[in-house]
């Protein structure tokens, strides 16, 4: 099956997906945001609906939607002193409702809306390519800001002492999040997204000394399983994104297992 | 550049925190060399005092003058700042050569370059932590944690050195050795510590001045006579035994210089 096309683009698109994931999932797990991930996975159905809604394609509707709501949980931390957690199962709640009344006011839809909980790399398309690399593109150009983002998440007042507007970079972090979590989606389904920002961070967080060691290891890891995991679906036709998912929690779970026997935890 | 007499100019200084009058009316002038002991009740208002000089609060009114300039300002490399290390993420994986470095480059390092890695291990070196380098900050005690992060704030060669709560949960000897360690770098640099503590006793042997604070300026001068026992009973709210507490604190530094002197 490896000569087909449609498992190229969805090899491509899982290599892209896990550098992404694998580079934003290091400030999602590190800022002990893992909720956020679902949080925002969950408000990509409303910005779906929504477009469904409109007869506009989905992606150029949830991207912006799960933008504003990412701003919109980051704004809320910063100016009340409600937990994160809250905002986000606040924010998280409402864009499914939203997406839940959009979709009962069009009939036809629903199945193309809840295609997107479970998603399918293997159908991917071309289009779904391009928004990747684009974001792929912005991602690098915007590797300056690792350093300030890893200080911020270090220590937000050494940061602010230092004269780094730590707001701004909040939110651009989020937005960054969003986009990366609504071009994913489509492909690894809203269920599965937050475990490509979690698990191969978590795993590359137990092996790395360094918050550099584990960005690249959290990079590798998601690809490595990426590979693997998409290679045991097309041997045994199971469900991509699912299998890559056990893939990346074997590692984590080989890993806890490999530390606790040596007494290694960090 | 020409220093200036005072590094830190405060002039009725007021913080409104939402609805909660954190510090009114604070007027103080900080020469600069000396070493000044924040101290005051919880809830008095130090930490908001020593934020305001960073520049991380904004004054509701009044006027706050580092070398001249407002805090916003000021070039971030006159500030050495030594935060209260129990606000240390011990799960985020860094090395000890990493955050000096940070104090550095002010931002996190990717691959440490040569003359980064450098100026750290040489500030690492000054503050006896040379051999910190390479291991974990999460795994480090207090006294080293506070040692390292005093190389993090020296190795921008500060004007002026921010200290909060740095000795609370260190050990006696811990203590000692950072004060040591402050008192030499005042020595050599002629730069200006300003120490939030709750041991006034403790700071006391070390410190130029003293600002009492509580809410509003209760004193400033001379640490025998800005904490005189008139001014720590309206600090505090109640009568103090400052001879009992002087007398206890001599003790420790006594019992301290013993366990450093034996080491």
């Amino acid at each position: 099956m490896l000569h087909y096309p449609f498992v190229h683009r969805a090899l491509i698109a899982g290599i892209l997906i896990a550098l992404l994931s694998g580079y934003y999932g290091v400030f999602v797990v590190q800022r002990g945001l893992s909720f956020m991930g679902n949080g925002l996975a969950h408000a990509t159905f409303g910005g779906v609906a929504l477009g469904l809604f409109l007869d506009i394609e989905p992606l150029w509707v949830a991207v912006p939607f799960t933008m504003l709501v990412a701003m919109g949980i980051v704004r809320v931390q910063l100016h009340t002193r409600i937990a994160g957690d809250t905002v986000i199962g606040v924010f998280f709640a409402t864009s499914m409702a939203l997406g839940i009344i959009f979709l009962s006011m069009k009939t036809g839809v629903t199945i193309d809306a809840f295609s997107y909980l479970f998603g399918s790399l293997m159908a991917v398309g071309w289009p779904d390519l391009c928004a990747m690399f684009v974001m792929l593109f912005l991602t690098a150009c915007m590797l300056p800001m690792w350093g300030r983002w890893a200080y911020a998440t270090f220590d937000r007042e050494l940061a602010q002492a230092d004269r780094l507007n730590i707001r701004i970079h909040d939110h651009l972090l989020a937005a960054c999040l969003a986009a990366t979590i609504v071009i994913s989606v489509r492909l690894v389904g809203i269920l599965l997204i937050a475990a490509f920002l979690v698990i191969p961070p978590a795993t590359a967080r137990l092996v790395a000394h360094s918050f550099f060691g584990m960005t690249v290891l959290s990079i590798l890891f998601g690809l490595a399983s990426v590979v693997v995991g998409m290679l045991a679906s097309l041997a045994w036709d199971l469900p991509t994104g699912a299998s890559v998912v056990m893939v990346q929690a074997s590692m984590f779970f080989a890993f806890v297992t490999k530390q606790g026997a040596g007494g290694e935890f960090r | 550049m020409k220093k200036r007499t005072n590094i830190i100019e405060i002039i009725d200084l007021s913080v409104m925190l939402g609805d909660y009058k954190a510090l009114s009316g604070i007027t103080v002038s900080i020469p600069s060399g000396a070493w000044v002991m924040v101290t005051g009740p919880n809830g008095g208002g130090k930490t908001t005092l020593l934020k305001c000089i960073l520049g991380l609060i904004t004054p509701s009114t009044g006027t706050m003058l580092i070398d001249g300039l407002a805090p916003q300002k000021i070039k971030p490399d006159i500030i050495g700042y030594v935060p209260q290390f129990k606000t240390l993420d011990r799960h985020f994986p860094a090395r000890v050569i990493e955050l000096v470095s940070s104090g550095i480059i002010r931002h996190w390092p990717g691959k440490l370059r040569r003359n980064h890695h450098r100026q750290a291990m040489d500030a690492l070196e000054k503050v006896g932590a040379g051999k910190l380098a390479s291991q974990s900050v999460g795994t480090l005690s207090g006294g080293e944690l506070q040692r390292v992060y005093l190389a993090r704030a020296m190795v921008r060669k500060p004007q002026l050195i921010l200290l909060d709560e740095a000795a609370t949960g260190m050990d006696v000897t811990g203590e000692v050795d950072m004060y040591e360690i402050l008192e030499n770098w005042r020595d050599r640099t002629n730069s200006t510590i300003v120490m939030v503590s709750h041991d006034w006793q403790g700071e006391h042997y070390h410190a130029s001045h003293a600002l009492l604070v509580n809410r509003g300026l209760i004193s400033f001068g001379h640490p025998h006579e800005a904490l005189s026992e008139k001014n720590l009973g309206r600090a505090f709210g109640h009568a103090t035994h400052k001879h009992d507490h002087i007398h206890a604190s001599t003790h420790r530094h006594e019992h301290s210089d013993t366990m450093t002197e034996s080491r």
